[in-house]
């Protein structure tokens, strides 16, 4: 009762010289926030827009000019290459070329370091400080500057076991892996060292063993971070082309970002593959974001502690 | 359902930071021991070292006859409610009651009729399925109770349960507490820094000060009996007067009094301690008596308390809320002589 009172009767007088002060700038800063916000999605909107144009009218007039004459929008270039179905070297064979590499390696990111992040941030053993320290370290080494390495170590493993990942498809998600583990480590690590401690106790107290205190409590509640580091992940591998590139030269799957890069050529180049191709390499890790979005729920401890 | 003796217990982190100090205490079964004292004092160390969290430098902790130095915390067959509740925050109220039931790999039927018993004795039954986010502080607690309760341990382990309601709640809860004791027929063993809460629920009180055991006993032997200055101290409110005085054929002497004592101590000087309450208007004849300069007079309706100079020393005495005192004044107060310590100088124990 008196809590509707006061809010109803706070003076009107406070409330229109906020109006007064805040107003004008609110108004400004959401303008800047839109036109920020268009100046970016400008190429996208564009690559969009000449995904959707006849091949024919990209030399003849520019993009905008689909807003004068909205029908030239068209699903030809879509179909032209869907249809080439999943012939090796086409959109098709890319794009699952693309998920046979991201998915593995950032769902095997993903649990390797949430496990190692547990380790790290709860287990007792002598220097994992240490180790901790270490692996940090290794989030400085540049991608460029392992690739011999890897290779030389790659041929070394076919040597001694008659499988060189080199070439391969494995090989890729080796690396990749390798490499996306430092910064997981780092991110879980950090988020499970804000777990309240005594949550762990108590769980210990109830009867839980290491595996179920972290399958029943530490990784549900580390979701967010989870869910963070699959989306950095994915996207990373997901737009890789250098790794790909060396470590898949002899396949003949390649991930979609070798096949946009094939059709840029010396003097010319397949705008319309480039723009339909781009578009559905765009739209992959969207999608990804967004039905991840949902794990980013802010305040999962809420009721925890006190 | 079992009792826990403490053996000489030690918990060292570093070789010069010894948080608790060969301590000693026999729990009965069923017993309600609380563990008291200021904070640092090492008394939540001491229920860690219980409960599993933390290791035991030295000594030995028994439930029952078995020794579980070495046994992991959730082998142990004990329950703890902590300070903070530690609830599961991703789970319901359901199941985070249900959580140590499936630890034991318990029967799904089994699991249910358990949880549903203690959420109607708690109260719980309606917020079942509401996550902690969603309750007070208060149901919170209870949940936190219930999780410990489902299990039907041997031991009941609460660590400052109480710290975080609000004051009136905390009285409720805490007369909850005693009921839910006298219901489980269980040992429970309960820390907290509130003598009050010390004083009203436990069967006994153990009182720690700086990592060492001061004194194990029923309430009323450590209100009547404090056996060292510091449990004097700790353990009463408004506290215990404290004068110094020296002796001399059976008389302490103080600034502002002397008392004949009723035994005969060795010492020539020491500490004089009384009990507001042992302060009063009442003066008999041939009793001890003296002269109070009032400085603060504090009504609280049952009760009137004076705050003073007598002679030298700051003193407290109870008074009949009737008696209209006002600041400045000088009242003759009578002291009651059955409510007399005297306190070693150098030992600060009680010699009487």
């Amino acid at each position: 009762m008196s809590a509707v009172q006061t809010a109803a009767a706070r003076p009107v007088a406070q409330k229109r010289r906020a109006i007064i002060r805040i107003r004008p700038a609110k108004w400004v800063l959401n303008l800047l926030v839109v036109l920020i916000a268009a100046f970016w999605l400008m190429p996208t909107v564009g690559l969009a827009i000449i995904s959707l144009r006849p091949e024919a009218l990209f030399q003849q007039s520019g993009w905008w000019t689909v807003f004068s004459a909205p029908s030239q929008l068209t699903l030809s270039n879509y179909q032209t290459l869907f249809a080439q179905g999943f012939a090796s070297g086409g959109l098709l064979d890319s794009l699952v070329t693309s998920a046979e590499i991201t998915v593995p390696a950032t769902l095997l990111v993903t649990i390797i370091s949430s496990l190692a992040a547990y380790s790290m941030a709860f287990g007792r053993w002598r220097g994992r400080t240490i180790m901790f320290a270490i692996i940090i370290a290794l989030m400085v080494v540049p991608v460029q500057v392992a690739l011999i390495p890897v290779i030389q170590l790659y041929r070394g493993f076919g040597d001694l076991t008659g499988f060189n990942p080199f070439g391969t498809i494995v090989g890729v998600i080796i690396f990749h892996v390798a490499f996306g583990l430092p910064f997981g480590i780092f991110l879980m690590n950090n988020f499970y060292g804000g777990l309240p401690r005594e949550l762990l106790e108590a769980a210990r107290i109830d009867g839980a063993g290491e595996w179920r205190l972290f399958s029943r409590v530490v990784l549900p509640l580390g979701l967010p971070a989870a869910a963070s580091l699959m989306i950095f992940q994915f996207i990373w591998v997901w737009n890789d082309l250098l790794v790909a590139l060396v470590f898949l030269a002899g396949n003949k799957h390649h991930p979609l970002t070798i096949f946009l890069f094939d059709q840029i050529r010396t003097l010319a180049a397949n705008y319309w593959i480039l723009s339909t191709g781009g578009m559905i390499s765009i739209l992959v890790p969207l999608v990804v974001f967004f039905s991840f979005q949902r794990y980013f729920v802010r305040g999962v401890l809420a009721g925890a502690v006190k | 359902m079992a009792p826990v003796t403490f053996d000489h217990v030690v918990k060292r982190y570093t070789a010069d930071l010894t948080v608790v100090k060969d301590f000693n205490v026999e729990i009965k079964d069923k017993e309600f021991m609380v563990l008291v004292g200021p904070s640092g004092c090492g008394k939540s160390t001491a229920l860690r070292m219980l409960a599993g969290l933390e290791d035991i430098s030295e000594g030995e902790i028994r439930i029952g006859d078995r020794r579980i130095n070495d046994i992991a915390a959730k082998d142990r067959d004990i329950a703890m409610v902590f300070q903070s509740y530690a609830l599961y925050p991703h789970m319901t109220v359901y199941d985070n009651m249900a959580f140590p039931l499936q630890m034991q790999k318990m029967k799904k039927p089994d699991i249910d009729q358990r949880v549903r018993r203690a959420s109607g004795i708690l109260g719980l039954d309606n917020f079942l399925n509401r996550k902690p986010r969603a309750l007070s502080g208060g149901q919170r607690q209870r949940v936190a109770l219930g999780r410990a309760i489902v299990r039907s341990p041997k031991v009941f382990l609460l660590d400052e349960p109480l710290s975080n309601l609000d004051a009136k709640l905390r009285g409720q809860t805490r007369i909850e507490l005693q009921k839910l004791h006298r219901d489980l027929q269980t040992t429970f063993i309960y820390v907290t820094h509130d003598q009050v809460e010390a004083m009203t629920m436990g069967d006994r009180i153990a009182i720690m000060n700086a990592g060492i055991l001061q004194q194990v006993g029923t309430p009323g032997e450590i209100y009547d009996h404090p056996a060292n200055l510091f449990v004097a101290s700790f353990i009463g409110s408004p506290t215990m007067n404290f004068v110094p005085a020296t002796v001399q054929d059976g008389t302490a002497n103080a600034s502002g009094f002397s008392v004949k004592l009723p035994k005969p101590v060795s010492a020539a000087s020491g500490t004089l301690g009384f009990r507001p309450e042992a302060l009063t208007d009442r003066i008999v004849d041939g009793g001890t008596s003296m002269d109070m300069k009032v400085d603060v007079v504090e009504r609280l309706g049952s009760d009137q308390f004076l705050y003073g100079q007598v002679g030298g020393d700051q003193v407290t005495a109870r008074i009949d809320p009737r008696i209209s005192v006002a600041p400045a004044d000088k009242i003759r107060l009578g002291l009651d002589t059955r409510g007399l310590h005297f306190f070693d100088s150098e030992t600060e124990q009680a010699l009487i």
